[in-house]
């Protein structure tokens, strides 16, 4: 029997026969990627979804694309959703979401055999003979117009698809109406009134007509005491984490993917008696920034690689005249204009040597959306102490994705952000034998004698000075405080086995990735561990004590081997260490590393596919190298534009 | 964020020349911004502002090491940037007096696009620009206001690019006081110092300032010591007098443009000046309608309400 389009009006669903296995009922673990264009709100659907699934208890991780080209176009949203704990957004879908034929076509590799692909009658024709998958096809368009009264067109189908989906996997309906409903507060009534009929209108279509299966995940038992569920983005988490950490000052000039962060702050720092300042350009904005840093407040200013570079030169002077100060670097693909909507970690360098002359710096990157909350509090607190500029990379794929996580004890961690102006009978701002604590404006000093804060070489008081000696003394002073900083850094901890054949190190966004790399490996058999470096500069004292205790490193990174064949974090490892067995791992391909990816390219020449699967669950081909040969076979999975 | 003023010091001592003085200056001498720093001081005693609470601020040039010789707060910048630099001071630190030093170059060339925006934005500071027609610090290269056909070391034939107006682009940019004056006149360089500093907003003055070294005698036109003409623009003093007609109106931007229009030298006062609420004023006012709305919650309670709404 030739399979039919499954109509729900005038076809029935094809016998379960027919089709591969269908997923267990109740599950622990399903990966729903939506795949439209951005203006469908396919953002939105995945937000609430995560958003439920956190209030549910249950770990989400999401993963975003967003397209380049102004008004919309291919994008998606992945999201994975647990009871147990969740690190990586998933290399396959286990429901795919279809609007368009492009959608998909582009992504049903990316279903996994067995799994279910939901897609818009109206719009697409999947190919129905290949029976690796079950079909649902519903006229999503259709019954959207047809539920909204024709006069919002196909808006809605988003919160349509949210409705059927959470029939399909038997979701709180009450608490997802409820936050529906939280969503669009403050606005106009019959905004809400429209996303809520949507939502009962894609709830109540007759799903199991084409469907035999509901799912329902595992409920898990909230212990008691434990703590709520936050769900946030990553730019959301640095924005109020520095809320938190006592940042009520800073400047930016927008670019993807840093905007949300300034305009977040844009909005709530006046709430808290400070501001924010959108300057005219990047330069302007380090600028004033450092001018309320000099005035006693913290201050954070931040881009992505283009505009970092503009702020490179007060960054320096930062360094030089000592002032504490935030910067906060969203990375993505590079250089120039690059790719603005992908993700890479190509500014690592940029961040710990960007600029002339020796100008020490401190370099965090948060490894999850979490940590980006608690990394923000790190940063300040160090800035203050050392009165030092401090860098936070994140990425693409941390400012996108949305994760749940324990609410943060804001009693405990709220700093108080007051200037400091007490009097002082004397004041040396860059006295050799202390780290540099300025006395902002305001601060009446009694002996008469003003500091200046300079970028000119200075001595003590700040005043310029061409003497070699001082230059040597203050040279190192500025890098002295940084080597202290460094006994004070954790060493990070050894996930998988602490010791063994492979270790797998890793920075920023590649956590989740890495450390469900590290997890699939030891099923394989492997002696394998994984450390994870939140202090890129200074790097933790006794890394040399983990390495040694494997047979290689593997520094895993996204970005580019260089010249001499090592990414940006193994090249200065290995120039720490002098350590030949590190080994390095990198791609440029603008999308964040699947779990097998790594594994296949530290382990080459073996695969590791997901348990369970067969081996001819189609996947993009992968990126192995940058050559131009290999180029071509990149699938392109986002679009390209300028931005 | 209110900052607590002090007040539990014994009484102050009076401000003094001596009190504020530092580094003896680096300048060449005769160079034209050893008044611009001798006026600087004046108004500061005369005044009596409070010791702490001057901020000296500047880029980089030969009159942007201004800070170096003052015994103050203050900061010594990358080139161009002091505007943002002191605006974040300015707009975090209401308490400050917050002055601006810098040359030609640093304003007008790298500093451009700052100026304009610190200007349009009307955020409080004090500006000197100490023009001397020439890049000092690095030794006599043409400046954005460099006059056609002056020969510098990047214009050997002499200078082909058009100057830029200085009153045109300070007035053009938005900023609410604009003034011009020449370091060779103290008292009216006293005297626009003061009535910039009393003006609330972005308030900024062309002082013409003799590079003795690159460009010497650049503004003899406008020292009647050297035989030249120092005119002084007249002021209306709304006294319903006939004269009164033809004097000038400084919150009229058309009349600034055909002052700013009069050759080399020109004249010398207030062109331009209005009460256009400044920045901080408005930011202020959003900050305390915000908080007021909000019912002036404390930061823990505001960020955990924040909290319980991602939950
Ligand atoms: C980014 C940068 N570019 C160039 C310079 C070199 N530089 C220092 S001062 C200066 C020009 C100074 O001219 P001006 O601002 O008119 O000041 P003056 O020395 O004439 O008082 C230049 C080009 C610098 N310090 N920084
Ligand atoms: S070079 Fe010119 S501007 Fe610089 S100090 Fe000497 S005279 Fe003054
Ligand atoms: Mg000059």
């Amino acid at each position: 029997m030739n399979p039919t389009p499954n109509l729900p009006e005038n076809n029935p669903p094809a016998p379960a026969s027919e089709r591969a296995d269908l997923r267990p009922e109740s599950i622990n673990d399903a990966v729903i990627r939506l795949a439209g264009n951005s203006q469908d709100g396919i953002q939105s659907a995945g937000a609430f979804l995560a958003r439920l699934a956190g209030r549910s208890d249950q770990d989400v991780m999401t993963y975003m694309t967003i397209p380049a080209t102004i008004s919309g176009g291919p994008s998606i949203f992945q999201v994975r959703i647990g009871t147990g704990e969740v690190l990586s957004a998933g290399d396959e879908a286990d429901f795919l979401v279809a609007f368009y034929q492009h959608s998909y076509q582009d992504h049903i590799d990316f279903l996994k055999e067995g799994g279910v692909l939901l897609y818009d009658s109206d719009n697409v024709e999947p190919n129905l003979d290949d029976k690796r998958f079950v079909y649902v096809g519903v006229p999503i368009t259709g019954l959207t117009v047809e539920a909204l009264g024709g006069t919002a067109k196909d808006k809605g189908k988003n919160i349509f698809v949210l409705g059927l989906i959470s029939k399909i996997f038997q979701l709180d309906v009450e608490k997802m109406k409820k936050l529906i409903g939280e969503k669009f507060a403050g606005k106009d009534a019959s905004i809400a009134n429209t996303a809520l009929m949507a939502f009962q209108a894609g709830y109540g279509y007759p799903v199991g007509k084409v469907l035999s299966h509901q799912y329902q995940f595992e409920h898990v038992a909230k212990k008691p005491g434990a703590p709520a569920q936050i769900t946030m983005d990553g730019n959301q988490a640095l924005a109020y984490g520095l809320i938190a950490g006592g940042v009520r000052y800073g400047a930016g000039y927008p670019i993807t993917p840093w905007s949300s962060v300034m305009e977040i702050l844009r909005s709530e720092l006046p709430k808290y008696g400070g501001l924010f300042v959108q300057a005219e350009d990047e330069l302007g904005a380090v600028s004033i920034a450092l001018g309320f840093s000099y005035s006693g407040n913290l201050a954070i200013t931040g881009s992505a690689g283009p505009g970092i570079s503009l702020k490179t030169e007060a960054i320096g002077w930062a360094s030089m005249a000592e002032i504490p100060l935030l910067i906060i670097n969203v990375q993505r693909g590079g250089p120039s204009t690059g790719l603005p909507t992908n993700v890479e970690q190509s500014d690592l360098f940029q961040a710990i040597y960007g600029g002339h002359g020796d100008s020490p710096r401190v370099v965090l990157a948060a490894k999850t959306v979490e940590d980006c909350f608690y990394i923000a509090i790190e940063a300040a607190r160090i800035a203050r102490k050392y009165s030092t500029p401090v860098f936070i990379l994140s990425d693409t794929s941390l400012a996108t994705r949305i994760e749940a996580f324990d609410e943060p004890k804001l009693t405990e961690l709220m700093q108080d952000p007051k200037p400091d102006l007490t009097p002082l009978d004397t004041h040396k701002p860059y006295a050799l034998d202390k780290i540099t604590r300025h006395a902002p404006p305001g601060t009446p000093i009694r002996d008469g004698k003003y500091p200046l804060i300079s970028g000119l070489e200075h001595d003590e008081f700040g005043h310029p000075t061409g003497s070699p000696k001082l230059h040597m003394a203050m040279t190192a002073k500025r890098r002295n405080k940084l080597r202290q900083l460094a006994e004070e850094i954790p060493v990070p901890e050894v996930f998988g086995d602490a010791e063994g054949d492979t270790l797998l190190v890793g920075w920023g966004s590649t956590y989740g990735p890495i450390h469900d790399a590290v997890k699939r490996a030891l099923e394989h058999g492997e002696k394998i561990g994984a450390i994870h470096l939140r202090h890129l500069h200074p790097l933790p004292n006794g890394l040399e004590k983990i390495f040694a205790k494997f047979k290689r490193i593997v520094v895993v990174e996204m970005n580019d081997q260089g010249v001499y064949g090592f990414g940006q974090l193994a090249t200065i490892l290995r120039a720490r260490y002098c350590e030949p067995k590190i080994q390095s791992v990198t791609k440029t391909d603008g999308l964040t590393f699947r779990v097998r990816e790594i594994l296949e390219d530290v382990f080459q020449g073996r695969t590791f596919a997901e348990k369970k699967i067969t081996k001819h669950a189609a996947h993009a081909p992968e990126h192995i190298d940058t050559a131009p040969e290999n180029v071509d076979s990149v699938k392109e999975v986002v679009p390209q534009g300028v931005g | 964020m209110s900052t607590d003023t002090l007040t539990a010091e014994p009484p102050r001592e009076k401000l003094t020349k001596k009190a504020i003085t530092a580094d003896h200056p680096t300048w060449c001498p005769g160079c034209g911004d050893f008044a611009v720093l001798a006026c600087y001081y004046k108004v500061l005693e005369k005044r009596q502002i409070e010791h702490e609470k001057i901020v000296t601020l500047a880029g980089i040039g030969c009159s942007s090491r201004f800070p170096y010789f003052v015994n103050g707060h203050g900061a010594h910048f990358i080139h161009g940037r002091a505007v943002p630099l002191a605006s974040g001071i300015s707009l975090a630190r209401p308490d400050l007096h917050v002055f601006l030093f810098g040359g030609d170059g640093d304003g007008f060339s790298i500093g451009g696009n700052h100026l304009d925006h610190g200007a349009r934005k009307n955020i409080n500071m004090t500006y000197v620009i100490m023009d001397n027609f020439v890049y000092g610090l690095t030794k006599k290269q043409t400046s954005p206001t460099s006059p056609i056909g002056f020969k510098s070391k990047t214009d050997p034939q002499g200078a082909i690019d058009q100057p830029v107006n200085a009153m045109k682009k300070l007035v053009a940019s938005g900023a609410t006081f604009v003034a011009r004056t020449h370091a060779s006149q103290v008292n009216h360089m006293i005297q626009m110092i003061e009535r910039a500093m009393d003006h609330p907003g972005f308030s900024v003055i062309e002082c013409l300032s003799e590079c003795v070294e690159f460009f010497p005698g650049a503004f003899d036109n406008a020292n009647p010591r050297k035989g030249g003409a120092f005119e002084v623009i007249e002021e209306k003093k709304y006294d319903n007098t006939p004269e009164d007609e033809a004097r000038h109106d400084v919150t009229d931007e058309l009349a600034a443009y055909k002052l700013a229009q009069i050759p080399f030298p020109g004249v010398f006062g207030v062109f331009y000046q209005n009460d256009r609420p400044t920045k901080n004023a408005l930011e202020k006012k959003w900050i305390d309608s915000t908080r007021e709305k909000l019912g002036q919650p404390t930061d823990l309670a505001l960020l955990q309400k924040t909290f319980d709404r991602m939950k």
